[in-house]
């Protein structure tokens, strides 16, 4: 799994059966100290993440996983909302 | 599998079910030489590894989720062993990616040409 933050939503009317009803949420990577980094993409989601919240996703066949009755056509889906992220430093100001 | 090297621990709260009571560590990937390889990956833990610890990387769903006694989750990636010990038996050199080369130094700003008039 990977730690990202959701940037922004995609709207798609013509799309896959598969994916009616799901969210599309744009999800940026971010480095351990919370920087963005990288390419940002496109994910399902299965816990309810808003826009600006810390997530991790997973990648790969796993992300249809947590669909597995609809057949969802993802290959990245958000699978957690991260409250706390400890790096095992003293805290100096608040992570998220 | 790869090298990495424990660099924190997650909380999260909402989350899908099948990772429910498992610890989420959020592990750097290792080269051999000990220079970070990508970016941190998060894994699920079924060895109790701890912050600070050089642990064995399986990345592959499979291997992951049944490491930790799932049927089916959406999870790629798991810490199955935490590493006492790497010997390396022909050195580093003979398997460490060279090093980068140093970037250049800035050239000097070139002179400006005088425009050359068009003709008309």
């Amino acid at each position: 799994m990977q730690l990202g933050r959701v940037v922004g939503c995609v709207w798609s009317s013509v799309k896959n059966l598969g994916l009616t009803g799901q969210r599309l949420l744009i999800v940026q990577p971010v480095k351990a100290d919370l920087s963005l980094t990288g390419r940002a993409i496109i994910c399902t989601d299965c816990t309810g993440a808003g826009s600006g919240e810390l997530i991790y996703w997973v990648r790969g066949k796993e992300a249809s996983f947590p669909f597995t009755d609809a057949e969802v056509p993802s290959d990245a889906t958000i699978v957690g909302i991260v409250d706390e992220l400890n790096l095992g430093k003293p805290r100096t100001e608040e992570h998220l | 599998m790869l090298i990495a090297r424990v660099i924190g621990d997650i909380t999260a709260t909402q989350k899908h079910p099948s990772h429910e009571g498992k610890k989420l560590l959020l592990v750097q990937p290792l080269d051999l030489d000990g220079s970070h390889r990508g970016m941190p990956v998060i894994a699920v833990d079924s060895v109790s590894a701890g912050i600070g610890d050089r642990v064995l990387l399986v990345q592959d769903g499979f291997a992951a989720f049944t490491t930790v006694g799932l049927k089916i989750a959406p999870i790629d990636s798991a810490v199955i062993g935490v590493i006492d010990h790497i010997q390396l038996d022909l050195g580093l050199d003979a398997v460490a990616p060279e090093p980068a080369p140093a970037p250049a130094e800035p050239r000097p700003a070139a002179k400006k040409q005088p425009k050359k008039n068009r003709a008309q």
